[in-house]
């Protein structure tokens, strides 16, 4: 998938929220999809289960307009946090432009943290992407919670973010460090456009 | 009373864009030509786009093409205040003179005549004088002359008379273009992307766009760190501003259609804002650096075709190298131009030298221009001034050709060497143009006027008469064999008369010769002959006996002979004409010691000479026919072209009266 057509102008970035299960990725999403005008957004594509869990996949555009004279569009997904969804995952995963890591804070979460992250990069490695080479940023989601069942984001850092990653702490059901998450995640992108473009 | 000018104001500093370029041109063929181009220059703008500072470039440039230019520049209101403070003081006539006779005159702020009825009619009767006096008059306004109000009809036609020209607000490429050198030029130093952010706001005055720069750099002074782009729009208000904005300003190219609706929430707005500043840097970065070199180029007269071309593409490949290729081309025209420039000024005038493009058709030109420029003609080496025997009957005439070499276009300018043919006239020319070809940087153009002629003849049919004189100009010296052979050929001597008043101006040496004073000569325009004779003539008279001899025993050493004393005393003895005749007369005794495989003695000379050579010799020698000894050089005074002896005389004519 070409991030940048300069034949048509337009700039495509396709932003996956990846991370375990109930860490909030899809509230990322419905928080996003919120602050973003009627016009610029398309329609919120959500195939969950009853129980609102996703069973497929999120997948919200935006349309940013006219940027240099790029037509820029964001396409964000969410995968399935369940263990056994990983072929959706996976599917969701290939051509990615970015991925966003969104952790769950509560301390008895951490393993799961860890496993999915591992799970990311075999996934990725899959698609013959290199989890270094990847723009990824790391989200640390319900740091609302009593303090007393979270860890703080240094040690979430200290656990999970060995690549020293931007990380971003976040309440994403009530927005605060979800549009953070999102500028973080698009800058790396981009930048590293820019450095495909000088190439 | 009047402002000096601000001697930041110039137009190096002035960053040149499509907006400005029409303005910047007349600002500078004005400041050029004074009171000459544009009479009155008329510049308006809105407000902060430049128009103090080109007003004030003018007076610079102006100053610096003629520092003796009285120059004064004032704003309208200070010309009233100093209008009004000479008419209390009873000096208006003072005043009036004074500002008549100010070279380029420089008004700002010319808005400010509304409702000034006494000063639109001075300032109408001063325009008027100094229209008249051929000085230049450069006003500026914040609108066209027919928009000021209340303006008298006469003075809006004489203001729109000369040149009305406007200003309009900088683009993107400009913006950032400005914003990077104000930044140079105070030294401060920004985040990639910072600058391009502030000159996104979309903020059409320069002054407004000095101040945010203004507040970053104190900003960034106070806080001892550096900020990024997000810090600069936060710091300058321009996030909340872009995404408040309805649906894109369409000024500038960068951020056209990029604010989202009005209903957009903060964060959405904010997180748009950076992703244009990112998107910018990153996708456009090569474009602003493109228009950056465009502006550059283009303000120096160079065409950019290449460069616009790339803007047009979609695909930035290589950008930078491109840039690099173009600069470097530009680069090698301004070397060829100034290169050309010196060997035939009217040549470095051309197109080909302001187009990358053409940068093969220019090495041609000027590979054309430095042969056409390749060095005149230059003196014979067969001549060296050592060889030349000097004696009585020439003496004059080398001692007038040493003082030329001491002092080349100083002393004697032009020399005239006069003598018959065969006196060592083009010996001693060449001799000059040798010995003046050993100094530094000299060009010494060295010929014979027939071939002077025959140049400009093929330089008429080839269309080249422009390089043929930039060729004859650039000589140091000018030396013409034989000046009577110009005789007739109006061209030549017109031309010849204006190389000789050029190179005479600038100094340098001009040596002719001919074979008898210059009055004397015939068919020569008495232009060219007083000028000949304005210099010093000198003659070259029959050769002496010394000059004979040392003439001889050089070519009789060149002949290898050991010179024998009694030849050359016998040969320096016979009366010789010219230098020439001697030598056919030597190379004819040694034609016939040859033949002879003899030895060079008097004795033979006197044989071969006198017409009683030996008889086998005569068929050697290959100058005489039927006996009777002819010179293929001497006169026919010579004594061996004359029979003597006429054997049985009397019976022959006894035989034809019969």
């Amino acid at each position: 998938m070409s991030l940048v057509n300069f034949t048509t102008r337009e700039i495509t970035c396709k932003i996956v929220y990846y991370g375990p299960g109930r860490s909030g990725k899809t509230s990322n999403l419905h928080y996003v999809y919120g602050r973003v005008p009627d016009s610029r957004r398309g329609r919120m594509v959500s195939l969950a289960t009853q129980t609102d869990r996703t069973l497929f996949f999120d997948f919200l555009p935006i349309d940013l307009g006219q940027i240099s004279g790029f037509s820029t569009r964001f396409q964000l997904y969410t995968v399935p946090g369940q263990v056994y969804y990983n072929a959706t995952r996976r599917l969701v995963l290939q051509g990615a432009d970015g991925v966003v890591f969104v952790g769950d804070s509560q301390a008895r979460q951490l393993d799961e943290n860890v496993e999915s992250l591992q799970n990311l990069q075999s996934n990725l490695l899959e698609h013959g992407v290199d989890i270094r080479t990847i723009p990824l940023v790391l989200q640390y989601n319900k740091q609302d919670l009593p303090r007393e069942l979270i860890l703080s984001p240094a040690d979430l850092d200290d656990a999970l973010n060995f690549r020293s990653l931007p990380s971003f702490s976040a309440d994403a059901l009530h927005g605060k460090g979800v549009f953070e998450t999102l500028k973080g995640i698009s800058e790396l992108v981009l930048k590293k456009l820019a450095a495909g473009t000088a190439a | 009373m009047t402002s000096a000018l601000n001697s930041k104001y110039s137009f190096d500093t002035f960053v040149v864009g499509a907006a400005n370029r029409l303005a910047v041109t007349a600002g500078r063929t004005v400041a050029e030509n004074p009171g000459s181009a544009y009479n009155p220059l008329f510049i308006y703008s809105g407000s902060g786009l430049g128009k103090t500072h080109l007003l004030m470039a003018v007076g610079h440039a102006a100053k610096k093409v003629a520092p003796a230019l009285n120059i004064e520049y004032l704003t309208l209101d200070e010309y009233v205040e100093a209008f009004h403070a000479a008419i209390a003081a009873g000096q208006g006539d003072a005043f009036r003179r004074r500002f008549q006779n100010v070279d380029v005159l420089l008004v700002d702020d010319v808005q400010f005549l509304t409702n000034r009825k006494e000063m639109q009619s001075e300032l109408l009767r001063l325009t008027e004088a100094l229209q008249v006096g051929g000085h230049q008059i450069v006003l500026t306004s914040d609108r066209p002359p027919p928009e000021i109000a209340d303006l008298d009809e006469r003075l809006i036609s004489r203001l729109s008379g000369g040149l009305v020209v406007d200003i309009g607000a900088p683009d993107y490429e400009t913006r950032v273009a400005i914003l990077r050198r104000k930044a140079d030029e105070r030294g401060a130093k920004f985040e990639p992307g910072v600058l391009e952010t502030v000159a996104g706001a979309e903020s059409g005055n320069v002054r407004e766009l000095m101040g945010a720069l203004n507040r970053l750099v104190a900003f960034q002074a106070v806080n001892d760190r550096s900020i990024n782009a997000e810090t600069a729009k936060q710091l300058l208000g321009i996030g909340a501003e872009a995404a408040s904005a309805p649906g894109g300003g369409g000024k500038g190219t960068a951020r056209e259609g990029a604010a989202p609706g009005p209903r957009a929430g903060d964060e959405f707005g904010d997180f748009l804002a950076d992703v244009t500043v990112t998107v910018g840097k990153a996708v456009e970065a090569w474009r602003a650096r493109v228009g950056e070199a465009v502006l550059r180029w283009e303000g120096e007269g160079y065409r950019t075709r290449r460069l616009e071309a790339l803007l047009e593409r979609d695909t930035p490949a290589a950008v930078d190298a491109v840039i690099a290729a173009f600069t470097q081309d530009v680069e090698r025209l301004k070397e060829l131009e100034a290169e050309v420039a010196e060997l035939d000024p009217q040549a470095a005038g051309q197109s080909v030298f302001r187009d990358p493009e053409r940068l093969r058709e220019a090495e041609e030109v000027a590979a054309k221009v430095r042969d056409g420029a390749a060095p005149p003609p230059a003196p014979s080496a067969a001549f060296p001034l050592a060889a030349y025997a000097v004696g009585p009957s020439n003496e004059v005439a080398v001692s007038a050709a040493r003082a030329v070499l001491k002092q080349p276009g100083k002393k004697y300018n032009p020399l005239v060497l006069v003598g018959k043919s065969g006196l060592g006239k083009t010996h001693l020319l060449n001799a000059i143009g040798l010995e003046l070809a050993r100094g530094k940087r000299a060009v010494v153009a060295c010929l014979s006027t027939q071939a002077f002629v025959d140049e400009l003849i093929a330089a008429i049919d080839g269309d080249r008469v422009d390089w043929w004189r930039a060729r004859y100009r650039r000589a140091t010296a000018l030396l013409l064999d034989d000046i009577h052979l110009i005789a007739g050929k109006e061209r030549t001597q017109e031309e010849l008369f204006n190389l000789f008043n050029l190179l005479q101006d600038k100094e340098r040496q001009l040596v002719f010769t001919a074979p008898a004073q210059p009055h004397t000569l015939p068919g020569l325009e008495e232009r060219i002959a007083s000028r000949l004779a304005g210099g010093l003539v000198a003659e070259l008279k029959e050769p002496d006996r010394e000059v004979k001899r040392a003439v001889l025993e050089r070519m009789l050493s060149q002949h290898g002979a050991s010179p024998d004393p009694a030849l050359a005393d016998y040969l320096a003895d016979r009366p010789a004409d010219s230098v020439r005749g001697l030598v056919g007369e030597l190379q004819r005794v040694v034609g016939a010691a040859a033949a002879q495989d003899g030895p060079l003695t008097a004795g033979l000379a006197r044989e071969v000479l006198e017409g009683q050579a030996p008889r086998d010799s005569r068929r050697s020698a290959g100058f005489r026919t039927s006996g009777i000894v002819v010179s293929s050089l001497g006169g026919i005074k010579s004594r061996e072209k004359m029979v003597w002896d006429w054997s049985d005389v009397a019976d022959r004519v006894i035989e034809e009266f019969r």
